[in-house]
């Protein structure tokens, strides 16, 4: 049996319930929190979809640490029989284990991280150079799928909620690499205003728990070189 | 809600960075202060050249010198950081910058002593 407690209620007004789950071989925490919802207790909200780490949909607290629910094994995590499980981190909870992903999604719109095209949608599509280095540096972050781990194990999000986190402000550095890109100075700008990349600590969090091995905080010391770089050229050119 | 383990390599390196500068900030004053002292009342400042033979504070000053090193190299492993091309060598580089600062304090405090 493993003993399972599992935050519940929002943020204004949390509990913890406790269940005794059973134990089984190759368990997800996923499979943990479905078991407690089918058989014991239908109310318990949670989020997931694809369950195979794919849709980044279903990341929570495990023990403290943030991780994605369907790709972490209880024998991996278990401590002492136990699991403590409660919503992702810095986030506002719409109830139990959902969060509200608002703030998050509201932060990638504001450092300007998506695209803006180079081209209309009946022109062809602008090659692109998979070797070239700019390519290469954008290639390191795309494979983020937004599950919102490393802005819940970031510290510097914890302690001031305008900062944009390290998921947002990867995307953006993605972007001012793609030469498909058309708002290069957009971007520099929306990163580099009051909760922008200058904010970070470079603590490491977010490449310490991001699940898809990725490292935002590489990401966020480029986007500090960039905008410095054109903060001095502004200089230089007035 | 239980926060997330911070025990790894480059958090720590970031608290260290961190205690250290306000540590030194904190002993500044007080070393100007003593320092303004061999003008305004120099027998004073003898007095406490005279407490800085004893072996404890002997140790404080290893202490002093470690703050002072592991703060600096920090502060120059952050500044690659940022200006300079990525490197990944991050743990590696935050463990060097604490490794010199014991070596140069280690190397002041046998010559103190």
């Amino acid at each position: 049996m493993l003993e399972v407690i599992v935050q519940r209620g929002t943020t204004e007004a949390s509990r913890t319930d406790r269940f005794d789950v059973p134990a089984r071989d190759s368990q997800t925490v996923l499979d943990v929190v479905t078991w407690i919802q089918q058989a014991v207790d239908p109310t318990l909200s949670y989020r997931f979809s694809c369950r195979v780490g794919m849709c980044g949909s279903c990341a929570m607290m495990i023990n403290g640490v943030p991780r994605w629910t369907c790709r972490t094994h209880v024998s991996r995590v278990v401590q002492n029989g136990r699991l403590e499980i409660a919503p992702l981190r810095n986030l506002p909870v719409i109830k139990d284990l959902v969060t509200d992903m608002d703030p998050f999604f509201d932060k990638w719109v504001a450092a300007e991280a998506r695209h803006h095209p180079t081209r209309g949608r009946l022109e062809d599509s602008d090659p692109i150079t998979a070797n070239s280095p700019d390519r290469a540096e954008a290639d390191l972050g795309i494979e983020c799928i937004n599950c919102g781990i490393c802005y819940a194990a970031c510290d510097t999000v914890a302690g001031n909620p305008e900062y944009l986190g390290p998921a947002a402000l990867q995307r953006a550095w993605t972007l001012l690499n793609d030469s498909r890109d058309a708002n290069r100075s957009g971007i520099l700008a929306a990163v580099s205003g009051k909760g922008g990349c200058h904010n970070c600590h470079s603590m490491g969090s977010c490449a310490q728990y991001c699940p898809n091995a990725l490292n935002p905080m590489r990401a966020i010391a480029g986007l500090k070189r960039e905008t410095v770089k054109a903060a001095l050229r502004r200089k230089r050119d007035a | 809600m239980k926060q997330p383990p911070r025990s790894h390599p480059l958090w720590l390196a970031f608290v260290l960075h961190r205690l250290s500068g306000l540590t030194l900030a904190l002993f500044l004053p007080a070393h100007f202060w003593l320092l303004s002292q061999a003008i305004t009342a120099p027998a004073r400042l003898d007095g406490f050249l005279t407490l800085a033979e004893h072996p404890l504070v002997k140790v404080a000053e290893f202490g002093l010198v470690f703050l002072l090193a592991v703060h600096m190299f920090g502060g120059l492993r952050l500044m690659a950081l940022e200006f300079l091309p990525w490197s990944n060598r991050q743990k590696t580089l935050a463990a060097g910058a604490v490794g010199v600062a014991l070596f140069l304090s280690g190397t002041f405090f046998l010559r103190a002593i």
